[in-house]
């Protein structure tokens, strides 16, 4: 079947946060601090409110009223205290977005700046061990003889591997559009991946009860993390609606997003791994060091991964973090595992190289039985069989291991190989169904960020219900339908489509209507250690004497138990797998130490891969039958795909040049240096 | 909002009529509206000049060459046919900037004069020497990996300025000697490339040599030189990308071997498109070989001096030049 | 400044127009046609192209004076009386469409694209030509295949266009 909202998308009617009607309408611009750290000593607003059309300035100095919340980062404008460049410290509302954005300017923030840190560094005197890593594992695990394995090995790597700032850049930028009732009722239209914890949070920021506030998001221009959780701008809507008595619109500019929105930390991330003389693991040791923010704990888990992988007989991972004056890292896609399995595959490619062994079946030596660190068992496990097929499609068998030997006029040419994982959960979720006329209603609080979240949903009920989809309605995106889990994870199909099959099995029975709560569901639950898993191959292409470097054939095999919808799934293979080119190729954003600043923050500067980029990408996958996941048997597709990429074409670009360039992103700077 | 006036000029002599203190030409709009909207330019009147008389390509008189209207949009310039059949790489270098969409927009005008893409220089809460002079260049210690290796100013204090011109169409431009027509208020003149661009020295605030009110009527190319040609731009992404490094060559190779001619000019490596004049003259007369041609890359870049971030543009260039002309050669 | 202009067929007037405003913003904020999406306000996504005078331009870099008394076509024009357009529909049946914000745009440029070519009655484009024409159009989304499809798929059903 098409996208359900695929008509009102391509004609231009698809309704996003920002493009509400609401009359006398008023625009919020953010006003950002100038200075990394310090304090603000005083904001003269008296130029921009002096200018035309301007309606009120909020500011640190004057703090508005809010409530309370956990997310320091919402408790907008309530210090002078500034943590990061690019804070929050004051607002212009007016009556159009330029006249926002020009008052804006004029608002003069004296700032006294104090010392700043931004970098980043493997011997920060500031690393501590964080209680827990994202989202409730624990930073450290340790198994077996670590210096045992590695002294028994026969052959090991000892290597670092730096992934820079990476940000989400969702084509929309965040956006909200507030409107308080005479009731003192607020409707907040939000770019958000969760309508449901968006109105909580909302809620309890102003001082509201939940139920006073609703959430409004039909339509989502993509959000990769960055919009899982609630951001400032939209309690910034909400606050200068009330400042303003007028409705607001607040649309952050491409530049603002990169400090008020979130990124993927950097990390710089020690492998140490042996193998025996066979080809078996000794010992793996992956150590991880992160940034995180001076009011906000965000812990990345990167080495989470490696504790899934392969078979060894002893292990530790471990990660650090430093407090640095950074905009609060936070979620984008595949968060953990992204970063962490491009340093565990590129790791895993070094130390088959140094084994003399063919870099697929080195994977396949180590395949664990169980979940090496937890014992659990899988609830299904296909690693082995992504990669044969892979190697099979891709015609591995042919490949000559060694690097640097092959030329097509002045590229090089070579092919690497990665694993890809990331976890299979779900939370839980409530939905209705209705039979209404000659069809059926089902709702549900979910999101559909670009995902096809509509579309699997309205299939799923489909068959549940035993009615063509067409006869089937899913109305998601609101607050006041049944609360639900948030779009992220790779948790919606699971979460959303237990729900909706449980909702449609009770209007089967009662014949007019039924209703789910998959809470006790997902507590009962069986222990599983549940994963997607996947290999991913790569052909690369590197100028030899620019060291520009093109990826003529990307293939991705993936496992993730049921594919509800085949054009959706490739999809979201597909767009994971060249997100991932572009980790490897070209994002980054850069950071001034100096000035305490990212740079380079437009989609000028920071590239994400155009179309010229891709030439043949394929994604396929093994179908599983996993009676231990959910009554859809989806193991969740949104983010597998980025996992592994960046290591295939590093261990690819490798293989065509013999250079190995350990620092994302790979460009013609590092190939060249 | 910030109020200026907006003026659609009907020809070249009203539009420098019109044109007075704080006063800005709008062509195709692609680079100022944007730095309209950055706060980076901050016009009290624009002066539209995207719609002149100006948009003609045909036959410079007396003989050979071509004119070019300043108001001749870009993709309009790549796709006519004397550009396509005689000044091929000049095709070449338009297609590989920007975007379809914004070439169907930025004039042949604007293209030469649009600002550097200096990310220092489009974030206005940064010091920057060109927008804000005297302010510093907060690039030398930060991030500079894409920023100028040659002819920059990193030591000049209050005046240092590392930026790099972006244009593509200027770097082949410069490699076809092209002369580029002005009319102001002290009347017209012809100005060569190279030479409409300038190093930054001591006033990097100053793009080019022109005047207030210089505007730009159009561009004559003189007679394609014998010999082939060829534009290059090397970047990471494979389109819609500013060059960390591009080379515009032409190189004429006699019978016997020898190179009899050669004219080369890169970009994204200074404040101006560069003519490699060094590297010309030491290709002269020799045989056209990967080795006089990489000696002839050296002796060019002896002149470079990255900063501590970019050293491997050097690299880059001399790889580049060095390929760019065996290709031409064989 | 008053800006009048031609959009979708019909004369447009906007009042109070500030001459640095964008024709972006004429016709999200004062035009109500939102269908045209603002990304990144510089060129730098194509979200925003538009038809000025049957050519594709970013609508966010057009200074809103320049756009007066001149054609735009926006997406929303290319399915004027509710039927979809052959680009439309083949972005639909391909499944080109994710999240949706870059759909306006791209569906304006490979309008464009294909009108110039199999729509004109010349050969269609090869992929590398589809691929570089819609370079200046970002989808975070798609990764570009299913578009890929798309065009493909338009141009081989393409009757010549207008």
């Amino acid at each position: 079947m098409n996208r359900v909202e695929a008509r009102d998308k391509v004609t231009g009617r698809a309704r996003y946060a920002y493009e509400y009607p609401a009359h006398g309408v008023a625009y919020a611009y953010p006003v950002q601090a100038p200075v990394a750290s310090g304090v603000v000593r005083s904001v003269d607003a008296s130029a921009a409110l002096a200018m035309p059309g301007v309606l009120a300035v909020l500011s640190c100095t004057d703090p508005p009223e809010i409530g309370s919340g956990d997310d320091p980062e919402l408790a907008i404008l309530q210090t002078t205290q500034v943590v990061y460049r690019g804070q929050l410290v004051a607002a212009v509302v007016a009556s159009t977005l330029e006249n926002a954005r020009a008052a804006g300017r004029a608002v003069r923030v004296d700032c006294v700046a104090r010392q700043h840190d931004v970098r980043l560094r493997a011997d920060h005197p500031g690393l501590y061990t964080p209680e827990k890593v994202n989202p409730n594992f624990p930073a450290v695990t340790e198994y077996g003889d670590i210096a045992a394995g590695l002294a028994a090995a026969a052959a090991r790597v000892d290597t670092t591997y730096t992934t820079p700032v990476e940000h989400n850049n969702p084509i929309e930028p965040h956006a909200a559009l507030a409107v308080w009732d005479p009731g003192g009722g607020l409707t907040v239209f939000d770019s958000t991946q969760g309508p449901s914890a968006d109105r909580d949070t909302i809620a309890k920021v102003l001082g509201l009860a939940p139920d006073r506030v609703r959430v409004v998001s039909p339509h989502v221009g993509g959000g990769f993390g960055s919009k899982g959780t609630t951001r400032p701008h939209a309690i910034l809507a909400a606050i200068a609606a009330r400042a303003a008595g007028r409705p607001v619109k607040v649309a952050l500019t491409r530049q603002q997003m990169f400090e008020l929105t979130g990124y993927r930390t950097p990390t710089i991330q020690r492998l140490q791994l042996g193998a025996d003389a066979r080809g078996r693991l000794t010992a793996v040791v992956h150590d991880v060091v992160e940034q995180t923010a001076i009011r906000t704990e965000f812990a990345e888990q990167a080495a989470v991964c490696t504790r899934a992988m392969y078979a060894s007989p002893a292990m530790r991972t471990t990660h650090r973090l430093a407090r640095l004056n950074v905009p609060p890292p936070s979620w984008m896609r595949a968060p953990g595992e992204c970063p962490g399995m491009y340093a565990l595959e590129s790791a895993m490619d070094e130390l088959a190289e140094a084994a003399g062994i063919d870099p697929v079946e080195f994977r396949i030596m180590n395949e664990p039985r169980t979940e090496p660190d937890s014992g659990l068992p899988f609830s299904s496990r296909n690693l082995v069989g992504c990669l044969r097929e892979g190697a099979r499609r891709f015609g591995w068998a042919d490949r000559d291991p060694r690097p640097g030997i092959r030329r097509e006029g002045r590229w090089l040419a070579g092919t690497g190989v990665a694993a890809s994982t990331y976890p299979a959960r779900r939370r839980p979720s409530r939905a209705t169904a209705e039979a209404s006329g000659d069809g059926f209603i089902v709702r549900i609080a979910a999101a559909d960020i670009g995902t096809g979240a509509r579309t699997a949903l309205t299939r799923i009920a489909a068959e549940t219900l035993g009615a063509p989809a067409a006869r089937v309605r899913v109305e998601m995106g609101d607050s006041a339908l049944p609360q639900a889990s948030l779009a992220g994870g790779s948790m919606g199909t699971a979460s959303w489509g237990s729900a909706v099959v449980k909702a449609c099995e009770a209007l089967l029975k009662n014949g007019s209507s039924g209703s789910a709560d998959t809470a006790e569901d997902v507590r009962a639950d069986a222990a599983f250690a549940r994963h997607a898993f996947g290999a991913q191959f790569a052909e690369v292409l590197v100028d030899s004497a620019t060291g520009e470097v093109r990826v003529p054939r990307l293939l991705g095999v993936f496992a993730a138990g049921r594919i509800v919808d085949e054009t959706l799934a490739r999809s979201q293979f597909i767009g994971g797998m060249t997100m991932g080119l572009g980790m490897a190729l070209m994002e980054r954003t850069g950071v001034d130490e100096w000035e305490g600043a990212f740079t380079g923050k437009d989609l000028a500067q920071y590239h994400v891969a155009t179309c010229a980029d891709i030439q043949d990408v394929d994604a396929v996958w093994i179908e599983e039958d996993d009676p231990h996941l959910n009554p859809v048997g989806a193991k969740g597709i949104g983010e597998i795909g980025i996992t592994g990429t960046a290591a295939a074409i590093g261990n690819a670009v490798y293989h065509a040049t013999g250079r190995r360039v350990r620092d994302l992103p790979i460009t013609p700077a590092r190939l060249l240096r | 909002m910030r109020p200026f006036a907006y003026f659609r000029a009907e020809d070249p002599a009203d539009a420098v009529a019109r044109f007075g203190p704080g006063a800005m030409y709008l062509g195709g709009g692609t680079n100022l509206v944007d730095l309209m909207r950055l706060g980076v330019a901050r016009p009290g009147l624009l002066v539209d000049v995207s719609r002149l008389p100006l948009d003609r390509v045909g036959p410079a008189a007396g003989g050979g060459g071509l004119l070019i209207g300043a108001a001749v949009r870009n993709s309009d310039l790549a796709a006519h046919p004397l550009v396509r059949e005689r000044y091929p790489m000049l095709a070449r270098a338009v297609l590989s900037g920007a975007s379809g969409q914004i070439r169907n927009m930025a004039t042949v005008g604007g293209n030469l004069l649009q600002r550097t893409r200096c990310a220092y220089f489009q974030d206005v809460s940064m010091p920057c020497n060109k927008r804000a002079p005297g302010s510093g260049c907060p690039a030398i210690a930060g991030d500079h990996e894409n920023l100028a290796i040659i002819g920059h100013s990193a030591g000049a204090g209050g005046s240092a300025c590392v930026a790099t011109h972006p244009s593509d169409m200027a770097v082949a431009l410069t490699a076809l000697d092209a002369r580029v027509h002005v009319t102001g208020a002290a009347g017209d003149r012809v100005i060569p490339m190279p030479g409409l661009h300038r190093l930054p020295g001591a006033e990097p605030d100053r793009d080019t040599v022109l005047e207030a009110g210089d505007l730009i009527t159009a561009v004559e190319l003189p007679p394609p030189p014998p010999g082939r040609s060829l534009y290059r731009k090397v970047r990471e992404r494979a389109s819609f990308a500013f060059a960390l490094v591009s080379a515009a060559a032409l190189l004429d190779v006699a019978g016997d071997g020898t190179t009899r001619g050669c004219k080369l000019a890169l970009g994204g490596v200074a404040h101006a498109p560069w003519r490699a004049y060094t590297a010309e003259r030491a290709v002269a007369g020799l045989p056209a070989t990967a080795s006089a041609f990489s000696a002839a890359a050296d002796a060019e870049l002896a002149q470079a001096r990255p900063l501590p971030g970019n050293a491997h543009k050097v690299a880059l260039a001399r790889g580049l030049i060095t390929a760019v002309l065996e290709e031409l050669s064989r | 400044m008053r800006v009048t202009l031609t959009v979708n067929g019909s004369q447009r007037t906007a009042d109070d127009v500030w001459e640095g405003e964008s024709l972006l913003f004429v016709l999200r904020e004062r035009l109500a046609l939102p269908g045209s999406k603002n990304a990144c306000e510089q060129g730098e996504c194509g979200s925003c192209t538009v038809l000025l005078d049957d050519v594709p331009v970013c609508a966010c870099l057009v200074a809103a004076g320049q756009a007066a008394h001149r054609r735009v076509v926006t997406v929303e024009g290319l399915a004027p009386r509710g039927e979809l357009g052959p680009v439309q529909q083949a972005f639909l049946e391909a499944g080109a469409v994710q999240c949706g914000f870059c759909t306006p745009g791209l569906i304006v440029q490979v309008h464009d694209l294909l009108r110039r070519t199999a729509g004109a009655g010349l050969p269609p484009p090869g992929d590398a030509d589809i691929r570089e024409a819609l370079a200046g159009n970002l989808c975070r989304c798609t990764g570009y295949e299913k578009i890929l499809d798309a065009v493909r798929l338009a141009a081989s059903r393409l009757p010549v266009m207008p």
